[in-house]
């Protein structure tokens, strides 16, 4: 094999020296994806499939698995249980969208000038990222106590508040503290981003008498448009994953009130033992995912779509 | 936030230009590129960042006394380690066995079979090949939780269930997406000329990826094996819903159990909390400047 390759005409382009070679090469070349591919369809592809079918199925998460038919997609389409799971999903998701990505972009654009005092912020500002979500739901939770917390520790009273026994509040937390874990990744990102923008454009932008609010908005953030779109659909795909944080730091209360979708399935999966129902909250799990990457991506525009998945 | 909006733009564009003719501007330019505005919010944020950390250290230095009596804020009046000689005698160092397994038996697979994927991908062309990327890249959107009952399912039927092996297993198959993209793009950016030297050398494909193409890519190949040991060493669900046995757990789940059980003792749940994060900054301190120049390159493109 690698003798055909080797005595293959040796052009300058890659492209031309595929020639009648090209198909040995590619196969050769094809066997290297098999271990990865295996690991993949197995434990991600096969699930994925696996989820639809038990989605049909009657299953304790025990015993014999049964079927069920269109019973489970019933039963679940007709239980307020899942709307409230899939506004809740929706209003965390858009909410988390709409504080993390002005402030990761406004830090990601002052980490990336260059005094030294900035440079040392951002390392601070990456500490959350070390932290597993288990630890910030508990860390969160005795900082919120009201009698021992921060309300006492810094003099401000309106903070004692009950935050994880009032529905609104628990879901105002949620959102802020999935952002103090967050943010930090998605202002490394439009760090980069800022730093890959030619400087001669603000050079050109100055010589014109642009200020730089004008500059902001005419180079930085159109120049961004392509980061802004990668971090946005990590962080929406991403948000449908909150489930370690929410689950150590409400639980999904106060009554329903932090509920999401990824919380209802593993609630009615593996604590009501109803892996029907539960699978079919995964489908729609899956669905949603799968629309949000879409539609994120259209927005990239459609020749650009292949470029920026490379960028995700 | 318009404010801090306002400022930080002044900031940027003023990289280049205000390095490159700071002596004419003066001083007083200068001052007025210091931009308070924007620092302020810089320094809002730190503040965000920190208290909480700060809270966890101190509180855990405190004895319940301390906890109770003194202000939260406050440095602790007489520091104690025993809240850390209690969770370390909870079987801690276990924990953190087990931990290391799964994440070095999950990161070390990974990052191989992504890297000969990804360099297939990148060398050659064909509708096979197209296929597995379009693959991969759509695995993107999937997510892990979404497929947990079924590998729930699996696991059992292999006999797996309430092992590490277990947790290993699914979060390469996740992981392999992302590493495989990320290094695709690396290998991407090695010059034609090098591989086609390679070729005239009489280097078959299999040796080209592992004396050009490995040493090449190892920047980005650190970057892959630190991001992904750091999902897979503060992974929860996998752990939670595929092991059982105490002596299993791994430190987020040993976490959770341990704030259940000692919840009383807020000192000791926030030092086993320090403990659980202490590997993981050390590993970050190391290896910092790596990770972030890794991460930058590898999600900003």
């Amino acid at each position: 094999m690698s003798n055909a390759v080797s005595t293959a005409p040796k052009t300058a382009t890659r492209g031309r020296t595929e020639g009648g070679q090209s198909g040995q090469r590619n196969a050769a070349l094809a066997w290297l994806t098999l271990p990865a591919l295996f690991f993949f369809l197995v434990f991600a592809v096969v699930p994925l499939a696996g989820v639809l079918i038990l989605s049909f199925s009657s299953w304790d998460g025990i015993g014999a698995i049964g079927s069920a038919g269109m019973g489970n997609w019933f039963s679940v389409l007709a239980d307020p249980g899942l709307y409230n799971a899939l506004g809740l999903t929706f209003l965390i998701m858009i909410a988390s969208w709409l504080v993390q990505t002005p402030i990761s972009l406004l830090l990601g654009v002052f980490t990336a000038g260059s005094q030294r005092y900035r440079a040392a912020l951002a390392v601070l500002y990456f500490l959350p990222l070390l932290l597993s979500s288990a630890a910030v739901a508990i860390a969160f939770k005795a900082l919120l106590d009201p009698n021992f917390g921060l309300a006492t520790g810094l003099g401000l009273p309106f903070l004692a508040r009950d935050w994880l026994g009032v529905p609104h509040l628990a879901l105002g937390l949620v959102i802020f503290v999935i952002a103090w874990q967050f943010v930090p990744f998605h202002t490394l990102i439009y760090q980069g981003g800022v730093r890959q923008i030619p400087k001669s454009l603000y050079e050109a932008a100055e010589i014109d008498g642009a200020g730089t609010i004008k500059q902001f908005f005419h180079i930085t953030l159109p120049q961004l448009k392509y980061t802004i779109i990668t971090s946005s659909t990590l962080m929406v795909v991403g948000s449908l994953t909150y489930f370690d944080l929410i689950f150590v730091l409400t639980g999904g209360g106060p009554g329903n009130s932090t509920r999401i979708l990824a919380l209802d399935m593993y609630l009615r999966g593996f604590r009501a033992n109803l892996m029907g129902p539960a699978s079919v909250i995964a489908v729609i799990l899956v669905l949603i995912g799968l629309a949000l990457a879409l539609f994120l991506q259209r927005l990239g525009g459609k020749d650009k779509q292949g470029s920026q998945l490379e960028g995700m | 936030m318009s404010t801090v909006l306002k400022s930080s733009t002044e900031e940027t564009p003023t990289g280049s230009p205000a390095n490159s003719a700071p002596a004419k501007r003066g001083f007083g330019s200068r001052m007025r590129r210091l931009n308070v505005p924007a620092g302020l919010g810089g320094w809002i944020w730190l503040a965000i960042i920190i208290t909480p950390v700060y809270y966890v250290v101190i509180t855990s230095l405190k004895t319940q006394e301390g906890y109770f009596g003194q202000n939260p804020l406050a440095l602790p009046t007489s520091p104690t380690l025993e809240n850390y000689q209690l969770v370390l005698e909870a079987d801690f160092a276990k924990y953190f066995m087990n931990s290391t397994i799964v994440t070095l038996g999950a990161v070390i697979p990974t990052v191989l079979v992504s890297f000969m994927a990804a360099f297939a991908i990148v060398r050659g062309k064909g509708r096979f090949l197209k296929l597995v990327n379009g693959m991969f890249l759509m695995g993107l959107a999937i997510p892990l939780q979404a497929t947990i009952i079924p590998i729930y399912l699996m696991i059992i039927r292999l006999n797996l269930y309430d092992s590490l092996l277990a947790l290993m297993l699914p979060s390469i198959a996740f992981a392999i997406p992302l590493t495989v993209l990320i290094l695709s793009n690396f290998i991407r950016d090695v010059p034609n000329e090098l591989f086609e030297s390679m070729r005239l050398d009489g280097c078959s494909e299999w040796q080209t990826m592992w004396r050009l193409a490995l040493p090449l890519t190892r920047p980005a190949i650190v970057t892959v094996a630190i991001y992904n040991g750091l999902h897979v060493w503060n992974g929860f669900l996998l752990p939670l819903v595929l092991t059982q046995s105490p002596g299993l757990r791994v430190l987020p789940l040993a976490l959770w159990t341990f704030q259940g059980e000692y919840s009383v003792n807020i000192p000791a749940v926030l030092a086993s909390v320090v403990l659980s994060t202490l590997p993981i900054l050390v590993l970050y301190v190391i290896g910092r400047r790596q990770l972030l120049a890794g991460l930058t390159a590898g999600f900003s493109k």
